[in-house]
């Protein structure tokens, strides 16, 4: 339904977007997944067709976002990072008019706006005007705005921004309920809703995609890289980097860090194994040879926040910075 | 056309909900009402100064004081839509720049030109609907004169405003299509008027060959010919272009729009 290859968008000399390539299949709920300023913003805009593309093509139903604008503008939905609405307008007369330039038959027009209230919640508010409303039903009319039409794709940039905790489970059910008919890409800086929501993840980063695969598949793929957790007494006449340099000399041992337990002689040790190796034994084999002292070991799994800060938290960030938030 | 349309029923919506509409509409009507008044107690006076010394000298006096009325009224109407039009453009494009609508529009199968024409029509609207309070001007012009005044001359008054305001919201609503600031829109289409105005005013009094080519172009000058009661057709076609250029010209700015846009 989606075809996205090489799609570069650039700023000047700056590339939002680069060398971006992805399909989304019909029916599907792609999650696309980055910190603030990774590109998801401009992608999808590439994709609606308010920007052109610097290079590169995006499909949408076949035909080409830019070449055939008009032809995709009718099939896609979109709520934009900012809701565009008329804050005179009522927000039943707003989806009229919306309903309207999206070209949906006069016969089927108040239905469609009664339908777009009803899937948004917000049918009691029909008659009140925009500017009254709170950030979360803006949010919710923004998004009745991009169902009014029925269309086949759609394009939600932030979806749950602004919305409080049960407003947000409420519109990831809508979300969820919207596939099989619709093809949905939705943007988030928020994990845990794509793992909630989305068949599969886009996770990009500085314009560059740095992971793509099912969420199933992504958290699978990166648990094989497991982390261990030591804590080890180092006896006299042994140190601190005599330790880290022992653990990190073990093959399948990806990096480390020791931190002193104060008062004990004690240090906790991370270590991070690669893919497909199970240092575990042999770790210990070693640690008890060279006359350390074992107290723990155990082996943590990363979760997908983690994976997610891995993957897009650049080299100059110390990684424990990182996983402690 | 559907969209078309559609965004003139939007523009016009806003348009009575929006507070300058009103205030723009309500200093139009005072000042015109105002001027009015003036014109029809200077021409009184002049008629019955000159009734008086028609009595004593004995030659009849020849002031057409409705025709007098009329002229001069549609000519001060000429410079003051040149001060209201560019409060009726300046938000056109601006406000959605500035409120993100503009993503929804230019994401929606909407023709760049549907929103460009539904926007020129909604202003004209606008306009005509602030320029029918005046006619009452006239309707008391019907009542208290004998003879009547002729009808001709209003009607081809209005035509003239009429044409000579699609010019001015037409040119506004390009400037208003360059920027996302309220301010610097109606600005800049402030100063383009007053360009116009000042070349009208030098042109008039010059007879070099460069005078009579800015006489011609001068939109003042032709909207003249209207309120003499002349309906040209060079003027017809003169203002018809202007009005084109100015839609085309907002076309193509909305158009790139999609590729300029950061």
């Amino acid at each position: 339904m989606i075809e996205v290859q090489k799609l570069t968008k650039a700023f000047g000399a700056v590339r939002a977007v680069d060398d971006v390539s992805f399909t989304v299949g019909k029916g599907e709920i792609l999650g696309f997944l980055g910190p603030n300023g990774a590109g998801k913003t401009t992608t999808m805009r590439v994709l609606t067709g308010y920007l052109p593309a610097t290079s590169g093509t995006a499909k949408i139903a076949g035909y080409d976002v830019h070449e055939s604008s008009l032809e995709v503008r009718r099939r896609i939905g979109y709520l934009p990072e900012n809701p565009p609405l008329y804050p005179d307008m009522s927000v039943a007369s707003y989806l009229d008019f919306v309903a309207r330039i999206k070209g949906v038959a006069p016969a089927e027009r108040a239905g469609r706006v009664n339908a777009a209230l009803e899937m948004a919640s917000i049918t009691d508010k029909r008659k009140e005007l925009i500017k009254r409303l709170s950030k979360g039903y803006k949010q919710r009319v923004g998004l009745a705005q991009a169902l009014v039409h029925n269309p086949d794709v759609i394009i939600l940039d932030e979806p749950t921004i602004g919305l409080d905790p049960k407003q947000i489970i409420e519109v990831r059910h809508l979300i969820k309920s919207l596939a099989g008919n619709h093809t949905i890409i939705l943007s988030t800086h928020i994990l845990p809703e794509v793992s909630m929501t989305c068949d599969r993840v886009v996770i990009i980063n500085k314009g560059h995609i740095v992971a793509m695969d099912t969420t199933a598949g992504l958290t699978a793929q990166l648990r094989g890289g497991e982390k261990v957790l030591l804590e080890v007494h180092v006896p006299r006449g042994k140190d601190k980097s005599a330790l880290h340099n022992m653990v990190a000399g073990l093959a399948g041992v990806r990096s480390v860090q020791t931190q002193a337990l104060d008062g004990t002689g004690r240090y906790r040790v991370e270590a991070e194994c690669e893919k497909g190796h199970d240092v575990r034994s042999a770790l210990a084999a070693r640690i008890v040879s060279q006359g350390y002292e074992l107290f723990e070991l155990r082996s943590v799994r990363l979760s997908l926040e983690e994976i997610f800060l891995q993957l897009t938290t650049s080299d100059e960030i110390p990684a424990a910075e990182g996983t402690k938030r | 056309m559907r969209g078309l349309v559609a965004i003139y029923r939007k523009e016009m919506g806003h348009y009575f909900v929006s507070p300058i509409a009103y205030l723009v509409a309500g200093v139009f009507l005072v000042l015109t009402g105002f001027f009015f008044y003036q014109f029809v107690a200077i021409f009184m006076e002049r008629a019955s100064e000159a009734a008086m010394q028609s009595m004593r000298y004995g030659r009849a006096p020849e002031i057409d004081v409705p025709g007098m009325v009329i002229r001069n009224f549609f000519g001060l109407l000429g410079t003051v839509i040149l001060f209201v039009a560019p409060m009726l453009t300046m938000g056109s494009y601006t406000e959605e720049k500035k409120r993100g609508t503009m993503e929804l529009l230019m994401t929606s199968p909407l023709r760049e030109l549907d929103i460009v024409l539904g926007k020129f029509f909604a202003t004209l609207s606008l306009f005509a609907l602030m320029l029918l309070p005046t006619a009452l001007y006239q309707v008391v012009l019907f009542v208290f004169s004998e003879p009547r005044p002729p009808w001709r001359l209003i009607l081809a008054g209005y035509a003239g405003v009429l044409l000579l305001g699609a010019v001015l919201i037409a040119l506004g609503g390009f400037l208003s299509s360059l920027t996302e600031n309220q301010i610097v829109a109606s600005m800049t289409t402030f100063g383009l008027f007053l360009i116009l105005w000042v070349i009208d005013i030098s042109a008039r009094g010059s007879s070099s060959a460069m005078g009579e080519v800015l006489q011609y172009v001068s939109i003042l000058r032709h909207y003249d010919d209207f309120t003499r009661g002349v309906i040209d057709t060079s003027s017809l076609v003169f203002y018809a272009s202007l009005i084109v250029l100015g839609l085309f010209l907002t076309q193509r700015s909305v158009d790139a729009l999609r590729w300029r846009r950061a």
